[in-house]
């Protein structure tokens, strides 16, 4: 068998470098869970199918299953730990967006990414961005309020 | 306090990402297990060769399965690694452990096994045919629990029978007589969190289980009785859950943790699914084939029914049993019906083996009722609400286990079914065209629910303080999502008249520390962990006043407790700060008194019985849940695809404790319950092997995709339940699928009996019997 030597790399995670020594064939998620301690990015399916492991790299959404780690050197990663008080956390707090909470990471960090990227976003533009993502606890209706409430705020603000 | 929509407990930990579920708890040293699974349903394992795989690096031991136990909760049939053959695509043949994970999977794939297959079963009708193969020879040689009754040399692993009434009689009081048959195969739950277990073995014996689990309790007393370990020396603990459905709450990865750590000195080793074993090697949601036959008067009043369940507990029978009890016990619906029989079998397959699914075999099983209910309308020519408004169960009535319902234990089905009404307008329209192609139509069902658990199952809760006046509370409930922790929060704030700021809960199960709540199952965390904490509360609050009696020199009687003081009834100026006297009085010259304070309650479910052999009576729950649904779709008669426009549940939950919280529940149920009657099931090839274990070809409903949905409640008290709530948590989903089912039925006017309802099963059923075979 053929053994995949380790390296070392830096990554840049929520503004912070990060040097460390993995494998190749490391996925990102891999690395932030068990080489960093970031777990709020979950291992849903590993498939790139649920969208729980949803990250930002250099501000554009990405499941991190679906990439190697050594792809995102020079790039800036943000995880939901790198997330503070982004308005779309409050708004899935007081919109009861969640229930068990696993889905949730994936979810807020494509549902900001959305909000940053298309403030102006129709109800076609939402679901296109959000259907990535599989919630199993909500009827997702809490989670498109949650979405929109952020959006109305941020409009009213222009 | 009570309704108000408190946020949740651990709201701000899941939004930033630090809450911490099992497989977050990663730590240098520890072990990690891979699976070998079968590639067959149904074969003879000849060999298994496990040499090659301690070629790669770090692993630490194979485990197969010679000499281990049988397991299952009710009937022991269920090696916990295959021996001699395997009964199901997905089931483990062996464990391998190693340093990293990526060393287990590589050893993993070296794992060779060598298999006879064999003629595989694959569905109950097929297992229950002369001659079938027989998936368990020795049956009848398990080990079983008092109420358990396998059939040997058959496939059929439990039968429940409900004999209600007299049929002939019920047959000649009927003028109209409609009879049909369902089916649909198994599915999964797709929990996000896949099941994962770490286990450790001490050097003084004691073992330590991490688990996502329903059933932390639970996981303790079945390793020491399979495994004959003590079972004081077993602790669970349980972090937050990520989604369980049910399907958390059979023990299975727990076991090979265990056996795993076991096999490597006791060192940690982490049991974790990967998605695709997750569907189909853990339990799965159960299938279902039905009979079922109804009688009625010309004027719409039913005699008597006939039903035959049939589930597919797959290829062990582990919690099946139970779900195949609960279909029986409420097999009738919520409709009085004085005359009834019905089998319920709990039948071998070679397909994955099930677990409880959200509504414990009710969606089942209402799915085939409320079918038979559309059914015998069309034939009488009746409002579909008006035959069931005519037949709803009332108090007076009894249930096919001959239960004598009464306000309190059952609530009000016709107050629902009103509210359904006008929430749909029903009288407006149930079927329009809207043009050449699309066709709009409304279907309806009514479910009723209650717990089939334990009869002893019990609940207990402590409260402690702390030196501000704050409280923690304990409880046994796991937090899976459905909020009870909050909601227990807010019974003891509004008991203890505090702030709910001011209640600090305990997330976390720790089995040495926490006290027991049976399994968080069945709707029971808000009734008996509520139960439990009220107990509690009432305990601090009786030794808050005698402390402060003597403080403040007044009897017993003349205090209250509350806004953080106890004072004086008729004069609250005079109080002492719960503060001051939490952890003991002291006395300006040092002397002190009390100590600090400790609540404690429990709650034990009362007057249950066991269901009787022969006709099945007794008593399964404290209460039902009744509930009236419908669904709105738009369907396309060209290509037979539909939209599904609203959704509608009007639930009878006796009193909403959190608003926004049991709205959650009921649309959350809701979604899964379309998702599954939409979608979801297992594909399985002519050899009985899963072909679709991903999300990439089994597809819940996803963002987008959701209808419009309206939840609503009327509040008919349990009067033995804190504050009167009923159990919510599963009630949004039982009446779904048949609901759709009806909408569509309406729609495309054919009678669609099958799940999942895919456009693709519409087309067939409408172009007749030469298209209707996969």
């Amino acid at each position: 068998m053929i053994r995949a030597p380790k390296c070392e790399m830096t990554l840049m995670v929520n503004g912070e470098k990060h040097s460390i020594v993995a494998r190749q064939a490391d996925t990102l998620l891999f690395v932030l869970r068990n080489y960093l301690g970031l777990t709020g990015s979950k291992p849903g399916c590993l498939n790139g199918d649920c969208g729980a492991c949803t990250v930002l790299i250099d501000g554009t959404p990405i499941k991190s299953c679906m990439i190697l780690a050594i792809e995102t050197i020079g790039k800036s990663i943000t995880t939901i730990e790198g997330l503070h008080d982004a308005p779309i956390q409050r708004a899935f707090v007081e919109q009861f967006a969640f229930q068990c909470g696993y889905c949730t990471p994936g979810f807020i960090m494509n549902a900001h990414a959305l909000t940053e990227h298309r403030p102006d976003a129709d109800d076609e533009t939402i679901r296109k961005w959000l259907e990535s993502n599989i919630c199993r606890c909500t009827s997702y209706r809490e989670i498109e309020q949650a979405v929109k409430s952020v959006l109305a705020e941020g409009q009213k603000q222009e | 306090m009570i309704g108000k929509s408190v946020i949740r407990k651990e709201a701000w930990d899941k939004v930033t990402g630090r809450a911490k579920y099992t497989h977050d708890y990663l730590e240098t040293g520890m072990l990690h297990a891979k699976l070998v699974i079968s590639p067959y349903a149904h074969a003879r394992i000849r060999e298994i060769d496990t040499k090659k795989a301690f070629s790669i690096p770090g692993v630490r031991a194979v485990i197969t399965g010679e000499g281990l136990p049988l397991t299952g909760e009710d009937l022991r049939d269920r090696p916990p690694i295959a021996f001699e053959k395997v009964r199901y695509h997905g089931e483990v043949v062996a464990v391998v452990v190693a340093d990293t994970l990526v060393q287990a999977e590589q050893a993993a794939r070296l794992v060779r096994v060598v298999y006879d297959p064999l003629p595989a079963v694959g569905s109950p009708r097929e297992a229950l045919e002369e001659g079938a193969p027989l998936i368990h020879e020795r049956l009848g040689s398990y080990q079983k629990g008092k109420y358990t009754y396998p059939e040997p040399n058959t496939n059929i692993a439990h039968r429940t029978k409900i004999r209600k009434g007299n049929m002939k009689k019920g047959w000649m009081e009927s003028d109209v007589v409609v009879e049909a048959s369902f089916s649909f195969s198994p599915s999964d739950h797709i929990a996000m969190e896949t099941r994962c277990a770490t286990a450790e073995i001490l050097p003084d014996g004691n073992i330590v289980i991490v688990a996502s689990t329903q059933s932390p309790f639970m996981v303790k007393r079945l390793i020491s009785a399979y495994f004959g370990e003590d079972v004081g020396k077993i602790v669970v603990r349980t972090p937050l859950v990520g989604g369980a459905y049910g399907g958390k709450a059979p023990v299975q990865l727990e076991l090979l943790a265990y056996l795993a750590s076991k096999a490597v000195g006791g060192r940690k080793v982490s049991v974790w699914n990967t998605r695709e074993q997750d569907m189909i090697t853990s339990p799965v949601h159960i299938g279902l084939e039905a009979t079922v036959k109804l009688g009625c008067t010309t004027d719409g009043y039913i005699k008597a029914a006939e039903i035959l369940f049939l589930f597919d507990g797959g290829a062990y029978s582990d919690k099946a049993i139970d779900v195949t009890r609960a279909a029986a016990t409420d097999c009738t619906g919520p409709y009085h019906i004085e005359n009834v029989w019905c089998d319920s079998l709990c039948v071998y397959t070679n397909h994955p083996y099930a677990s409880p699914f959200r509504s414990f075999g009710h969606c089942e099983q209402a799915f085939a009722i409320e079918r038979t209910i559309d059914l015998l309308a069309e034939k009488l020519n009746m409002d579909k609400l008006e035959l069931r408004m005519k037949n709803a169960i009332r108090p007076g009535h009894t249930t096919p286990t001959q239960v004598l319902l009464n306000q309190s234990n059952v609530g009000n089905l016709p107050a629902c079914i009103r509210r359904l009404y006008e929430l749909i307008q029903w009288d407006e329209w149930q079927r329009i065209e809207i043009d050449a192609r699309t066709v709009r139509a409304k279907g309806v069902s009514c479910s009723w629910k209650t717990s089939t658990i334990d009869t002893d199952a019990s609940s207990g809760a402590i409260i402690t303080f702390n030196p501000d006046g704050s409280v923690n509370l304990m409880s046994g409930v796991v937090e899976i999502g459905t909020g009870t922790k909050t909601i227990l929060a807010q019974i003891l704030a509004e008991k203890l008249k505090m702030d709910i700021n001011d209640v600090h809960v305990k997330m976390e199960i720790d089995t040495q520390s926490t006290p027991e709540h049976w399994k968080t199952v069945a709707s029971r965390g808000t009734f008996m962990g509520g139960r439990a904490v009220l107990e509690a509360a009432d305990d601090v609050i009786r030794q808050l006043k005698d402390i402060a009696a003597c403080i403040l020199r007044a009897p017993i009687e003349d205090l209250e407790v509350g806004y953080g003081k106890v004072f004086l009834r008729d004069d609250p100026s005079i109080y002492i700060p719960i503060k001051d006297i939490a952890y003991g009085y002291k006395y300006p010259n040092g002397n002190a008194v009390g100590g600090q304070i400790i609540g404690r309650g429990n709650y034990i479910l009362r007057h249950l019985t066991p269901l009787d052999k022969e006709t099945g009576a007794g008593k399964p729950g404290p209460e039902w849940t009744v509930c009236a649904h419908a669904v709105e779709i738009e369907f396309d008669k060209r290509d037979c695809t539909y939209k599904i426009i609203k959704a509608v549940s009007v639930i009878d939950v006796g009193k909403v404790l959190n608003f926004k919280a049991a709205l959650g529940q009921v649309m959350g149920a809701m979604s899964m319950g379309l998702s599954f009657a939409s979608r979801e099931t297992f594909l399985f090839d002519q050899y009985e092997r899963v072909l679709n274990p991903q999300f990439r070809t089994y597809q819940p409903i996803r963002f987008g995709e959701h209808p419009e949905y309206i939840a609503d409640f009327i509040e008919t008290p349990q009067i033995d339940a804190p504050y009167g709530a009923r159990g919510v948590g599963e009630h949004g989903l039982i009446g779904m699928p048949a609901a759709l089912a009806n909408a569509l039925s309406i729609a495309a006017e054919v009678p669609l009996n099958q799940l999942p309802l895919f456009p693709e099963l519409i087309w067939r059923t409408k172009k007749g019997e030469q298209y209707d075979s996969f």
